[in-house]
């Protein structure tokens, strides 16, 4: 059998989709029909009917429905499990994972057990026109280096793709698609892995992967109590609060806010950096961002480089008249 | 002198050390009146406060040149923290010097558990004149019974183990004193007074008070009554250690005097560009480079198991002057800044004083520098 | 408790910096470090030790010969014992390559030892490749359970709980041993090498295997067995010329700033 057709992993967490999953049926569409193929969207969850429909009005022609509690979070073995085996039976030629923890988890085993290529966290999809093969581009080197990448001679050819580089297709409820349930499971015995607790610790999901506004604060601030400067702003943005790797190692605020090489990696609508001079590590971070807005004082800071906006000022001046400023202006 | 590629390898990962855990930290602790336990477990882990240890005793057994080179980096973080971990190889000398096999491997699996050790000598009315120590030990079965109060006492509050001078003999003064190994969790030890100070604040100092303290006679150090030279000699061996921080803190302020001057602008230039300021530069660095070759050479006559004995006092002399001399030039190259607690000059210049004071003042030094002196010329 | 760890030397990436002109890297006087994340596994696995009252730590990396000074840092912190895999037929290996190459030098360990490792520990990614791919591929070569982006990580009664981040906190996993952890950044840094260890560590005879030891098919190592092919590298352009407000007192800059965003539909 030949290996034929584009798949989109989408990962579920209690029934409800990650947004990379659905943006990523966007160059899977371009790239499927560059190729003559189909797009189909391997759906994981528990209770994950509507996810499958919802795929289908993204743009998929066919869904793979995997369903079952051991699917309801992710689990490393079920995951892998149920992966290999449709990957098996019907043999894609290119398919894309979310670059999540869970996708980074899952894409490297199926790619190890498959013995076929894999690449890493990547912001660019395209096909060669003359090999017709997957093109992934990503950075490396702490964001100092892009690399191209392809995988010529396995199958499938996978990558595993950056939220928020793409974004979502534009939904069509009307759109008509396949929908074909699977019926895997892996032997209970064979789940080694547990997922034992969740613990919920802050008020506000800390989703900075799908934020649509950041504010961010850095080592500016000077003192962890200052940080509320950037809530409050974050506040009347209705936005999410990141940090530099500075505001964190400073005790400032939890790791979880982190952005950069050593935190998350994020691609909101607007970014705006209080206090962060914009280490390569900070940016590999956050360049994907739309619109950066930066404030420092210093204005050699190489935020400034990246940035859309920039104001070169105290920012213990600037980010309150800003507050005024954006309430003033959104009533 | 070159340092071999061991050395500087130890000294890259000491000053790395101090650059990021001890330098940006210590103006906090400082100013929080707080002791910096968190810088010193992190020098315990890389095993600073166990620096004369001998490898048989697991220890790093360094060189002396090696040990000296080291607290000079330390220092150049801060004396205080050097104090508190070097105060253990003053504590450990008298111990290494006339300690015998068994007490050796006490005195070291004590100071490997605790951490810190004290040297006991000073009190009230013996500073200087270490002979009118009036501490007394008595004898009582396979016992001696410690009595009286010791001052200013480094690592006094903290030190799990002591080194103590007691007077056996009353009469005979200087020759009827000796040197006890004192675990501080015998029955009748307690801290008196910590004291409060100009500088060296994050080195703690007390009094440490015996009142009726049994001590095993193999606790005893060496013969009986000899303990004032075994105490001498630790001090002769100690004294280039503490030339190397004056050494430290001359490098400190060389450093910082000079980032500054090349930053600070006035009549539209940066002051570095002026002479008079070139010239405090340049009077520091030389200094500091000639002090430091001075503990160096002493180390290397200890190394080499020759006398050096005004050699250390020399290094002592010179390089705790030239600390003192230095962080009050670098004061001064940084005009009002320098006096504000806002910037390091203002602690630095508070920290150099205690070491032209401690372990046997500068004046008393010279006085060993010209008995030399009158010894040697003819 | 026999855990082993496995390491990378990398080029420090906090210090590469382009080209303006050329837009290359200059990698000139960059200093080569045990990678990030790397110290976080390594540190983890001398506190499980101590946890557990006993127990051996392996630390193990590929890479030219100059990468036995990240071995001699991990024996100055407290490994006991290292291996360098170097050999050119294991060169120019992607992820599955080097996963594979690794996974038959423990199986080799595990076999002189007579007992398998308790525990497999790698950082998350290092920062040079910043794929990530290792560790999971490690635990699949070898059948054996897997938790990444850990960010704690505890002994239990049967086996291992590891602490990761979520969306709303954190989740916490168990796995029973033999186990791969991949470590995330954790609260704790790695320890201060000591001076004794550190001393021995410099002149420590380090093994070194080779291909001729670690035996992988000459289609399944190194360049040849790497399913994935670097085609082009670039250096990103990043400069934007956005609207600098600067020179002007704080609400006026906020004013304008607003309405900037305003006229350009962000707020």
């Amino acid at each position: 059998m030949e290996y034929k057709n584009l798949w989109v992993f989408i990962e579920t967490d209690e029934g409800k989709a990650k947004n990379v999953g659905y943006e990523l049926l966007n160059p899977g569409r371009a790239l499927a029909d560059k190729l003559g193929e189909q797009l189909v969207a391997v759906v994981m969850g528990q209770n994950v009917r509507p996810v499958a429909e919802q795929a289908i009005a993204y743009g998929a022609d066919t869904v793979l429905l995997v369903e079952g509690e051991e699917y309801n979070t992710y689990n490393t073995d079920a995951a892998t499990y149920a992966m290999c085996s449709l990957i098996q039976k019907y043999k894609p030629s290119i398919v894309f994972y979310g670059a999540t923890n869970n996708g980074r988890d899952l894409g490297p085993r199926v790619a190890c057990k498959l013995e076929t290529g894999l690449t890493a966290d990547c912001t660019g999809l395209d096909i060669d026109e003359e090999t017709g093969l997957l093109m992934s581009t990503r950075p490396t080197f702490g964001g100092n280096l892009m690399a191209t990448i392809a995988c010529p001679d396995h199958r499938p050819q996978m990558s595993t793709v950056r939220p928020g580089v793409f974004k979502k297709p534009v939904s069509d409820p009307a759109r008509q698609g396949t929908l074909v349930e699977e019926d895997i499971h892996i032997s209970p015995a064979d789940i080694r892995v547990k997922l034992v607790e969740r613990v919920k610790e802050v008020a506000e999901a800390i989703n900075l992967e799908e934020a649509e506004i950041i504010v961010s604060g850095g080592r500016g601030l000077k003192e962890a109590k200052n940080f509320q400067l950037v809530r409050d702003l974050a506040e009347v943005l209705g936005a999410t609060v990141g940090a530099s790797r500075a505001a964190v190692d400073a005790g400032w605020i939890p790791h979880a806010h982190q952005v950069g090489q050593t935190g998350k990696t994020v691609a909101p609508k607007i970014y705006i950096a209080v206090g962060i001079s914009g280490a390569i590590q900070h940016l590999a971070g956050m360049s994907g961002s739309d619109t950066v807005v930066a404030i420092n004082k210093d204005p050699e800071a190489p935020i400034f480089g990246v940035a859309d906006y920039g104001i070169v000022g105290d920012l213990f001046e600037v980010v309150p008249a800003l507050i005024q400023e954006i309430k003033a202006y959104k009533e | 002198m070159i340092y071999d590629a061991e050395t500087q390898a130890m000294l890259d990962l000491v000053r790395d050390f101090v650059n990021k855990e001890i330098i940006p930290y210590v103006g906090e602790y400082e100013k929080n009146n707080e002791f910096a336990w968190p810088i010193l477990h992190k020098a315990e882990q890389m095993g600073l406060n166990l620096l004369c240890l001998p490898e048989e005793y697991g220890g790093p057994g360094l060189t002396n040149v090696q040990t000296f080179a080291i607290s000079e980096e330390v220092a150049r973080g801060d004396i205080g923290i050097g104090t508190t971990l070097i105060a253990n190889c003053l504590a450990s000398y008298p111990v290494l010097i006339a300690g015998n096999d068994a007490q050796k491997k006490l005195w070291f699996d004590v100071l490997k558990e605790k951490g810190y050790a004290a040297f006991c000598l000073t009190e009230p009315n013996a500073g200087s004149d270490a002979g009118s120590v009036q501490t007394t030990a008595t004898e009582d079965g396979d016992y001696y019974v410690l009595n009286g109060t010791k001052s200013f006492i480094s690592n006094g509050p903290i030190a799990g183990i002591y080194t103590v001078l007691a007077s056996t003999k009353k009469s005979a003064g200087i020759m009827g004193l000796t040197a006890f190994i004192v675990e501080r969790d015998r029955p009748g030890i307690s801290i008196g007074k910590e004291e409060d100070k100009m500088g060296m604040r994050l080195s703690c100092t007390s009094e440490v008070i015996f009142d009726n303290v049994r001590v095993p006679k193999d606790h005893m150090l060496g013969k009986k009554n000899r303990g004032f030279k075994y105490i001498m000699e630790t001090l002769d061996h100690s004294r280039a250690g503490v030339g190397a921080f004056g050494v430290g803190i001359a490098q400190r302020v060389v450093e910082e005097a000079t980032r500054y001057a090349k930053q600070r602008k006035q009549f539209g230039q940066p002051v570095s560009n002026f002479q008079s300021v070139q010239n405090l530069l340049a009077d520091m660095e030389i200094k500091t480079q000639a002090a430091r070759q001075m503990y160096l050479h002493a180390a290397s006559l200890m190394d080499a198991g020759k006398p050096f004995s005004a050699e250390s006092a020399i290094a002592k002399t010179f390089g705790t002057d030239t600390g003192m001399e230095c962080a009050v030039n670098g004061v001064q190259v940084m005009g009002g800044y320098g006096y504000m607690k806002d910037y390091p000059m203002e602690k630095l210049m508070r920290d150099a004083k205690i070491l032209q004071i401690y372990e046997g003042t500068n004046q008393i030094q010279r006085g060993v520098i010209a008995s030399a002196c009158l010894k040697k010329y003819r | 408790m026999n855990i082993l760890v496995c390491v990378k030397q990398v080029p420090d990436t906090t210090m590469v910096k382009i080209d303006p002109v050329k837009h290359t890297l200059i990698r000139a006087g960059v200093p080569s470090i045990l990678n990030t994340f790397d110290t976080y596994a390594l540190e983890t696995a001398l506190q499980l030790r101590e946890a557990a009252g006993e127990g051996k730590i392996t630390v193990i990396s590929m890479g030219p010969d100059q990468a036995k000074a990240i071995l001699r840092e991990a024996l100055s912190v407290g490994a006991d014992e290292t291996y360098l895999i170097s050999d050119r037929a294991f060169g120019g290996a992607d992820t599955l390559a080097t996963s594979r190459t690794l996974a038959a030098t423990i199986q080799l360990l595990e076999e002189k030892n007579g007992v398998p490792f308790d525990l497999i520990l790698c950082g998350k990614q290092a920062i040079d490749g910043d794929t990530g791919q290792v560790g999971p591929e490690l635990s699949q070569h070898l059948g054996r359970c897997l938790i990444t982006y850990a960010v704690g990580l505890e002994l239990t009664e049967n086996g291992i709980k590891a602490k990761r981040e979520s969306d709303e906190g954190y989740d916490y996993f168990t796995a029973p041993l033999p186990a791969v952890v991949t470590m995330n950044k954790t609260p704790y840094d790695m320890r201060w090498p000591n001076l004794t260890r550190f001393r021995k560590a410099r002149v420590a005879d380090i093994p070194v295997l080779t291909a001729q030891e670690v035996i992988v098919p000459e289609d399944k190592r190194g360049l040849k067995g790497s399913p994935t092919k670097v085609k082009r590298t670039y250096t990103p352009v990043r400069e934007k010329n956005g609207q600098k407000l600067a020179g002007m007192p704080a609400a006026d800059a906020a004013k304008k700033l607003v309405e900037l965003m305003g006229a350009a539909k962000l707020i």
